[in-house]
């Protein structure tokens, strides 16, 4: 900084560097410093009107300001206008989705879009947990996407599995519960060949019998292919219910599904249970049917 | 640094450093050896009027912008003929209809005009801003006009500078009504491109004007007048971007208009000579500042190019009129490079490397405007392969693959699309839901696709596959999508 100011008459502060760069003390025009203290005017404004202190009251409500205006309720009228206007707009569709069968749904196209567009929040809200965005699938959770239905894949079906629930229900150890160890690994062998369509192979006889004798023809049908759709699993396709691993598909066999000793579940079987939805679905009269058809079309209804 | 370390500074620096003399403790640009030309900033530019061949080929070249006022009222097929619908997500260009999926004629488009202005700026600087820009021909308007009002540039600022009056409101109102006329029309003019323009009047008309309409046409209509009316050259030389890129786009080769220093130096007011006295060794130039009179943007050629020179050419029209007064030869100030003056040539347009690769650039751009407009179809398939899952195993031992399909028709008749799969594999099935699907004119129709494939067929995990469309009412209308098959890895 200089010592000496060879600019003293214009007005500057004294502060000068490399010579000739010098701080100048000029005031700001006079609209500005107006407006700069409107500023401040404004700031009383604000806090009397707006909820600005960040304090509640005995009540626990925390403080408004004059207006009484909060963000949160403005955001909801906001939103309740959107809302309206939706349910205006789409109030005879509604009606119809209500009234009209789901098989009905299914054949009027336009119904059937509106059905699917509205489900995409319900199903991830209420039903991807367990099965997957899209019907995917989850380990031990049966893909909704595929073609392999044990309740049945018509969509009237699919309806009654949404609203009542599902459990399934294998028991331990064939029907009688008799099965020995060595029982229990030829049938797994034998099933596994069924679903390869090896089940007629002679070196599966062994299996075979114990089919027969452990009863499991009264679900899964004489072939090893229910004859209705009643929560039995298909045992010569390719699709497993839980997995297609030899142990785990044994583990089935000789621990069951939901199989339960004194009120308790015995060690190492499955629990499958689908919960019914009538009751968990807000507005479940509509939506039930709204995920019919929506799980109808993921790739494999009937 | 005190006075006495200073000192000792610039003493070192005469002493030992390359820059000999230079007082290098003293940074000034004018130290340096850097010229600031002056802007011009004593209020309002009032620019002489006169004319001259420049002067004709700007009101020529403006002329262009009288369509920018007529083009909403052009009609075909009876739609309005250049109409960008944003409600309808449609673009209609005379016959052509453009919508969103081809917009990348317009990026192509945006891609040429610019490579245009830096093709035109390399080789005579910046014409945009002296002929063409908006800005320079609506302030060239509105100043003609004000001349029209108030008269020759000395009278216009006595009138400036009188005290508010009657006389002086009753120039002044009038200027400004019509200033704001024009400042409507464009606005208007603008929105109109947007929405049906007689339907616009009519609803003017019945006051039903929206608030995005109201507003456009107010903001800019408001700003035409104050841009054009009153910020005039501050704009070129404050604030416009163009003027700055462009003005760095100049090189040694670029002609501009300049004043030929050699010829006009030194300059001097011509007088007679007494007898006995010797005839003064003046230039050309007989300082007579009609150059500057004429400036729209109020700078001095003489001092060379500078970045307040829009180079529209109106010195050169004003120092002409000047030399065939004086009977000496014109282009004491003209187009022409720096080059020409340092004695070497300029080499032809062909062989200058910046022209060579903007023209390149814009031949590529101009290439893909016309292979965009040349096989634009009129339909368009999107093919959205279902995310989760990206396939599912079947019960007989098929994997099957989901699409939503998207068949944008862009045609004027209701298309019935038929959708076909093309790929290698002979047991392959496919369901497609609708089995035909209606597309309306300018709408996405969709439709769902299941292609199953057995699983021991599947040799790669993704497999290509094509998806065909084809409208069955009229059977050229067809494209294809290739797509791919995903399955599990192969065991």
């Amino acid at each position: 900084m200089a010592n000496h100011n060879p600019w003293p008459d214009e007005g500057n502060t004294g502060h000068i560097w490399d010579e000739d760069l010098r701080e100048l003390d000029n005031p700001p025009p006079l609209w500005w410093m107006l407006s700069f203290y409107a500023g401040f005017i404004m700031i009383i404004f604000y806090t009397l009107y707006y909820p600005v202190i960040p304090l509640t009251d005995k009540t626990g409500e925390f403080t408004k300001g004059m207006a009484g205006w909060t963000a949160i309720e403005e955001y909801n009228e906001d939103f309740k206008v959107l809302k309206d206007w939706r349910v205006a707009k789409f109030a005879d569709k509604e009606e119809q989705l209500a009234a009209m069968s789901v098989a009905d749904i299914l054949k009027d196209d336009e119904l059937r879009q509106y059905a699917v567009a509205t489900s995409k929040v319900l199903f991830g809200d209420y039903c991807a947990a367990c099965h997957g965005a899209g019907g995917a699938g989850n380990p031990n959770f049966p893909v909704l996407a595929d073609d392999d239905w044990l309740w049945g894949g018509q969509v009237a079906q699919i309806e009654a599995s949404i609203k009542n629930g599902r459990i399934g229900n294998m028991p331990a150890r064939g029907m009688m519960g008799n099965l020995s160890d060595e029982e229990i690994d030829n049938v797994t062998d034998y099933v596994i060949a069924l679903s390869e369509g090896k089940g007629s192979d002679p070196q599966f006889a062994a299996g075979k019998a114990v089919y027969a004798k452990g009863m499991c023809l009264a679900c899964h049908g004489p072939a090893g292919k229910p004859l209705a759709p009643a929560g039995a699993a298909n045992l010569t396709d390719q699709v497993w219910r839980f997995s297609s691993d030899r142990d785990a598909i044994r583990n089935v066999i000789a621990n069951g599904v939901n199989v339960k000793k004194n009120g308790e579940y015995i060690e190492g079987t499955r629990q499958a249970i689908m919960p019914a939805f009538k009751e968990r679905l807000p507005n479940a009269d509509v939506n039930v049917k709204r995920l019919a058809v929506y799980i109808h079309q993921l790739g494999g209804g009937q | 640094m005190s006075e006495k370390q200073s000192e000792t500074a610039s003493k070192s620096g005469t002493d030992h450093s390359v820059l000999g003399g230079v007082e290098t403790s003293n940074k000034n640009l004018e130290n340096i050896g850097v010229e600031l030309l002056p802007v011009h900033t004593g209020g309002t530019v009032h620019a002489k009027r006169i004319p001259g061949t420049f002067r004709k080929i700007k009101w020529i070249l403006a002329s262009f912008w009288l369509i920018l006022f007529v083009g909403p009222y052009l009609r075909w097929d009876g739609h309005q003929a250049i109409l960008w619908d944003l409600a309808n997500r449609q673009f209609h260009f005379f016959g052509l209809t453009i919508l969103p999926q081809d917009i990348w004629i317009l990026a192509m488009i945006l891609l040429f005009f610019a490579l245009l202005l830096a093709a035109s700026t390399a080789v005579a600087g910046r014409l945009w801003c002296g002929y063409f820009c908006f800005h320079t021909v609506w302030t060239d308007v509105f100043t003609w006009l004000e001349e029209k009002f108030e008269g020759q540039p000395n009278k216009r600022q006595k009138l400036d500078q009188a005290p508010m009056s009657l006389e002086k409101l009753k120039v002044k109102i009038p200027k400004h009504l019509i200033w704001l006329l024009i400042g409507f029309a464009t606005s208007f003019s603008f929105v109109a491109y947007f929405t049906d323009a007689i339907d616009l009047w009519a609803r003017l008309f019945a006051f039903e004007w929206g608030s995005v309409e109201t507003t456009i046409v107010v903001v800019l209509g408001l700003s035409t007048y104050f841009f054009a009316g009153f910020l005039r050259e501050q704009t070129c030389i404050g604030f416009c971007p163009y003027a700055r890129i462009q003005g760095a786009m100049i090189d040694t080769q670029t002609v501009v208009p300049t004043y030929d220093q050699d010829r006009g130096e030194p300059r001097g007011r011509m007088r007679r000579v007494k007898p006995g006295e010797e005839a003064p060794d003046l230039g050309d130039c007989i300082d007579c500042n009609l150059c500057v009179a004429v400036c729209p943007t109020g700078v001095d050629i003489r001092l060379g190019q500078q970045f307040g020179c829009i180079t529209c050419g109106l010195c050169i029209d004003a120092c002409d009129s000047v030399m065939d007064k004086i009977k000496k030869p014109r282009g004491l100030i003209r187009y022409a490079s720096l080059q020409e003056f340092t004695g070497k040539k300029l080499p032809a347009i062909w062989k200058r490397p910046r022209v060579i690769v903007y023209s390149a650039i814009m031949t590529f751009a101009a290439g893909a405007i016309l292979y965009g407009l040349a096989t634009m179809s009129p339909i368009d398939v999107k093919a959205l392969h279902e995310r989760s899952p990206l396939f599912v195993q079947m019960s007989n031992g098929s994997i099957q693959n989901k699409w939503t399909l998207k068949v944008v028709n862009k045609g004027a008749e209701v298309m019935q699309a038929k959708i076909t799969i093309g790929s290698e594999f002979q047991n392959m099935e496919y369901d497609v839901s609708p089995a035909v699907l209606s597309v309306q004119p300018g709408t996405v129709g969709s439709a769902t696709l299941l292609v199953r494939i057995p699983r021991r067929d599947l040799t790669e995990a993704n497999t290509p596959i094509d998806i065909m469309v084809e409208d069955v009412n009229n059977p050229q209308i067809k494209t294809t999508y290739n797509s791919v098959f995903i399955g599990p890895k192969p065991r």
